[in-house]
């Protein structure tokens, strides 16, 4: 399975995520959003730019209470907040942000 | 499951992880890192212990790049941000080892063996390794 | 309740019974399984580390694990009891926790 980017193969698994992560490219995060029906807005990337700064610190996808936590330590309490993610990343913000990011699913998601 | 899971029987037992094996060389750390990660969404009293060979885990400066191995030493840092801070280290498996807490990358508490004993025989859980 | 702890690497490869050994409290089990089983012989090299040990814990080996081995019949260090799969039961049933080194 794999992601079609200028004419370049982007393989991932059977969930989305990809199978190596130093392929992610910000054309390729639009178009993994595109596929979970999400329009990048300036506050989307916010979150998934700071989960790639996350797992480049801690060479992992934290668990969404570790991210809001984290985010509202960085961005502020009006973003730190289930309400504010959620309405970003329906389907989950660890799970679907996480997938946008190219990082891998959250450890402890099942 | 979704991203939001609680364990709901309130229970909340005493739970160590034992560290006894060096880094790298075989998938233990890892393996166990993953289970105190996972351990975190249950609200378990969770304590980690760095024993022997074990306390290589959390030596700074790990760079196993050239490995192709994943630098989860960097994962440990993380486990504050998972409300996972009662982390032990044995005093006599650093000095025999020549280290010290300052080689740490992780804040720790240093206890001394029979504090060891005594911690680990108050735990209702114990996965080692 | 005491707690038990097992032992399953022979202490001629490494260093898991010490390991117990030091960080067990007083008056814990220890049952040595799998390869850990050559630790309960008598007249070995290592012998004298579970001799020492005898008085502070009570020790215990795996029967099936022994006989696996053809080491059954063998002399044991005085005060290691011999306990088949139920007895092992009994011993993890009967403590506060499990501990094991590997």
């Amino acid at each position: 399975m794999a992601y079609q980017v200028n004419g370049s193969e982007i393989e991932h698994d059977e969930e989305g995520y990809l199978t190596d992560l130093s392929q992610w490219n910000e054309e390729l995060a639009e178009m993994i959003a595109k596929t979970e029906d999400i329009e990048m807005s300036e506050e989307h990337w916010e979150v998934v730019n700071f989960l790639r700064e996350y797992y480049d610190e801690y060479q992992i996808a934290p668990a969404v209470r570790v991210l809001t936590k984290a985010v509202g330590k960085k961005l502020g309490p009006e973003k730190g907040n289930n309400k504010y993610l959620y309405e970003l990343f329906p389907y989950g913000p660890a799970k679907q942000a996480c997938k946008i990011a190219g990082l891998p699913k959250p450890t402890g998601c099942v | 499951m979704n991203d939001e899971t609680e364990f709901e029987s309130g229970v909340v037992k005493r739970l160590m992880f034992v560290n006894r094996k060096a880094p790298h060389g075989t998938i233990y750390a890892l393996e166990v890192l993953e289970m105190i990660l996972i351990s975190a969404a249950f609200d378990q009293d969770v304590h980690l212990a760095f024993l022997d060979d074990g306390v290589f885990q959390i030596v700074k400066g790990q760079d196993p790049s050239a490995l192709e191995i994943k630098n989860f030493a960097k994962t440990y840092r993380a486990l504050e941000g998972y409300d996972i801070e009662k982390l032990y280290v044995d005093q006599e498996s650093l000095e025999e080892r020549g280290l010290s807490a300052d080689d740490l990358l992780v804040d720790v508490e240093v206890i001394g063996r029979d504090a060891m004993t005594e911690l680990i025989d108050t735990m209702d859980v114990v996965f080692s390794a | 309740m005491p707690a038990l702890h097992t032992v399953n690497k022979s202490p001629f490869e490494r260093d898991a019974l010490t390991a117990c050994l030091a960080r067990a409290a007083e008056g814990s089990t220890i049952l040595l399984i799998e390869d850990g089983v050559t630790a309960a012989l008598a007249g070995t090299r290592h012998a004298p580390t579970l001799t020492a040990a005898a008085g502070r814990f009570s020790l215990a080996v795996l029967g099936p694990d022994l006989a696996a081995r053809g080491l059954a019949g063998r002399p044991l260090v005085p005060g290691v009891k011999v306990v088949d799969y139920d007895g092992f039961v009994d011993l993890a049933a009967d403590s506060s926790t499990v501990v094991s080194w590997l």
